[in-house]
């Protein structure tokens, strides 16, 4: 059953190491550093106390019916066996981190085949081999031979390579927008991106897909699975081999035009898919479904502090399949009332440099609860906090009203991010903050709070409209006839 | 194995499905050609036609814009002196010469692991070089259809241009549809629209070519 792999009631660690440096050690770690409620069994040759653990020496040891989840670190060799003993103590899927199978050569791929026929035959879900492990926050499961383990979200992550796994958790810690499952596929024998995004899509704790694949086994499939899976929620794919031409002799220029990814790509959007190009573009696309409402419609307005930044995101709106929204009367309006006269009078909102103390909230108010307004970038949040850091760090704090003042941007920042969070929810409109102090210093209270949200702090404004384009092509998906 | 059908042979199993073509004459003499051209008014394309005969431009196989009677009877016969004893049975192709500024290939082709797929793209002689294509798996809803064309990024090529009326999107969308309906019978593993022109905003195919399984 899939559904122990990630809420398994037991856990049993097949070949756990008392030598630190080894997967079998590594595993049990974290699985018990990450504070996994459930009952935890190991086994080991000597029988040693590892992490306070009296290991077992043999299956025949393991109670029966109390683990239902087999992590095996043992070598490829040993694992038939294993697997049989398991399922005779009520285990119900096994993880395979082991090498030496389909990646291995001939007789790899023989024993691979071998280990697939025999979890079929014994009913057992079988993830890996050749995988690096499974996540699961939820269950606080962290049943995986590298780090980190993320915080708690709604991103679920499948991969045909598992160091992308790390990669996408690594930025969900750094972010703080959460993960609720993870897995490394390894050689897929069985299991694949797609059960796992299956699994995933009527899963309740994941409202997003984001995989990673290479090798694709049968791409009608995978369209058919994926098809089914956006239905039911937003996934993102990062493909590697991108650039690798199939090399097809064709006699027509279509056939010729139609390259492996062109048509890969083709597929995938033709499936609700969004296919994203980068790794921080893929995190990004998932982590702001999983964070923002979806937008409605297309046009978009900005709030910006400062002009230049206003520009360079209106230019990014404009090569994408977003639109800038044009100023209705009403709203201008609206804007002259809380601004001062200099503001632009103009999408981006440029508040020129005259807020007050209420000013940004006030405007990310107007603008979110006004119908024409679909989303909004908000750049400039921050800057009061840097000048605050420079402050609090110089020679002359706390003296000559600094502290006060230190304190004041602080809070000031907190609330505006704070703002944009609660304006978004009870808008039902994304609304994205975009400043590079999210990278440049996370510390700073405004992308600090953002974070504190569950939200993605964006650190460009383009990057903002990547993310909120995937979010637009997404509706647009779940719209079409 | 798969062979090309002649360009006659192509169009005729795609008009069945829809795709929209101009009427056009095969004969075999010269001078049947004039007189289908004095029928059919001035000017004319003619081409060289068989069942062999794949790639008419690379080969100089194509004779644009002949504008009267005696042009046509010795350009044909200049065509037919052309044909190879490769090229097997060979006719003209005469057809109407339509003028318009802008070219998309609409094709379908076998993807190994996606199966049959529709292609809409920048045609023309620089297709390949521009590479601006959209693609979808067979069989196409109209949605489909309308999100290839909607995906192209030369989306001013759709809009009005120089002069002409914006390309009708559903005529477009039909024409891409029909395609999906040919590529999924199975004897058939490729088409070739190329070019296909806009013709006051109507897309016309004015070259097709099918590859069979054999």
């Amino acid at each position: 059953m899939i559904e122990s792999l990630f809420e398994p009631k037991g856990v049993l660690i097949a070949g756990a190491s008392s030598h630190p440096g080894k997967f079998g050690f590594v595993m049990l770690h974290n699985i018990l550093a990450s504070g996994y409620k459930g009952a935890v069994y190991a086994t080991n040759p000597r029988g040693e106390e590892i992490l306070g653990i009296h290991t077992i020496t043999s299956v025949d040891d393991l109670p029966s019916g109390e683990a239902d989840l087999v992590i095996l670190c043992t070598p490829a060799k040993a694992n038939i066996e294993l697997l049989r003993q398991c399922a005779a103590k009520g285990v119900t899927a096994a993880f395979v981190t082991s090498a030496g199978y389909g990646e291995a050569g001939p007789e790899g791929i023989a024993m691979q085949a071998e280990l697939v026929a025999v979890a079929e035959e014994l009913n057992m879900a079988l993830a890996g081999p050749n995988g690096q492990g499974v996540v699961s926050t939820p269950a606080n499961l962290c049943a995986q031979i590298v780090a980190p383990f993320p915080p708690q979200g709604h991103i679920g992550i499948a991969s045909q390579s598992g160091n992308f796994v790390s990669s996408f958790m690594n930025w969900s810690r750094a972010s703080g927008v959460g993960v609720s499952r993870a897995v490394s596929a390894g050689n897929a024998a069985s299991l694949g991106v797609s059960e796992y995004l299956d699994f995933y899509a009527s899963d309740p704790e994941s409202k997003v897909g984001l995989a990673y694949v290479e090798g694709i086994d049968n791409g009608r499939e995978l369209f058919e699975r994926m098809k089914s899976v956006t239905a039911k929620m937003p996934v993102v794919i990062l493909k590697g081999g991108a650039t690798a031409e199939g090399g097809r002799a064709a006699a027509s220029h279509t056939g010729s035009l139609a390259s492996d990814d062109r048509v890969f790509d083709g597929a995938m959007r033709q499936a609700g898919v969004r296919r994203a190009t980068t790794a921080e573009e893929a995190f990004e696309a998932a982590g702001s479904f999983a964070s923002q409402p979806l937008p409605k419609g297309n046009k978009v307005a900005v709030v910006t502090t400062a002009g230049g930044w206003g520009v360079a995101t209106a230019d990014a709106i404009s090569r994408s399949s977003l639109e800038l929204l044009t100023l209705p009367e009403d709203l201008e309006a609206s804007l002259d009332e809380l601004l001062v006269s200099r503001w632009s009078r103009n999408n981006p909102i440029d508040l020129a440099g005259g807020e007050t103390r209420d000013t940004i909230p006030m405007t990310l108010e107007v603008v979110a609860n006004h119908d024409a307004v679909d989303a909004v970038i908000f750049l400039g949040l921050g800057i009061q906090s840097n000048q605050a850091r420079l402050m609090a760090e110089g020679e002359f704090y706390p003296d000559w009203g600094l502290e006060r003042i230190v304190g004041y941007h602080r809070r000031q920042d907190a609330r505006f991010a704070q703002a944009a969070a609660d304006l978004s929810q009870s808008s039902g409109k994304p609304i994205l903050c975009a400043t590079e102090l999210a990278v440049a210093d996370p510390a700073n209270p405004g992308p600090a709070t953002v974070a504190a949200t569950g939200r993605l702090c964006y650190a460009s404004a383009n990057r903002a409209v990547t993310a909120l384009e995937h979010m637009w092509e997404y509706t647009k998906f779940l719209s079409r006839d | 194995m798969s062979r090309t059908l002649s360009e006659a042979a192509s169009k005729e199993v795609l008009a069945e499905v829809g795709v929209p073509f101009l009427d056009e004459a095969i004969v075999k003499t010269a001078q049947d050609a004039a007189a289908a051209a004095d029928q059919m008014g001035y000017p004319v394309v003619l081409k060289l036609n068989g069942d062999a005969i794949a790639h008419k431009t690379e080969r100089g196989l194509v004779r644009l814009n002949v504008a009267d009677h005696d042009s046509v009877s010795a350009a044909s016969q200049n065509l037919l002196d052309l044909a190879t004893p490769a090229d097997g049975e060979v006719s003209v192709l005469v057809a109407p010469f339509v003028k318009s500024n802008r070219e998309f290939i609409c094709g379908t082709a076998t993807d190994p692991q996606f199966g049959p797929i529709v292609l809409f793209g920048v045609g023309g002689t620089l297709a390949e070089a521009v590479a601006d294509v959209s693609i979808a798996l067979a069989p196409l809803t109209h949605a489909d259809a309308f999100d290839m064309i909607d995906s192209l990024s030369t989306q001013t090529l759709l809009e009005p241009f120089r002069g002409e009326p914006a390309v009708d999107r559903q005529l477009l969308a039909d024409l891409l549809v029909a395609l999906s309906a040919a590529a999924q019978r199975e004897d058939v593993s490729s088409i070739d629209l190329n070019p296909v022109l806009i013709v006051d905003g109507k897309p016309v195919a004015v070259d097709a070519l099918v590859e069979v399984m054999q």
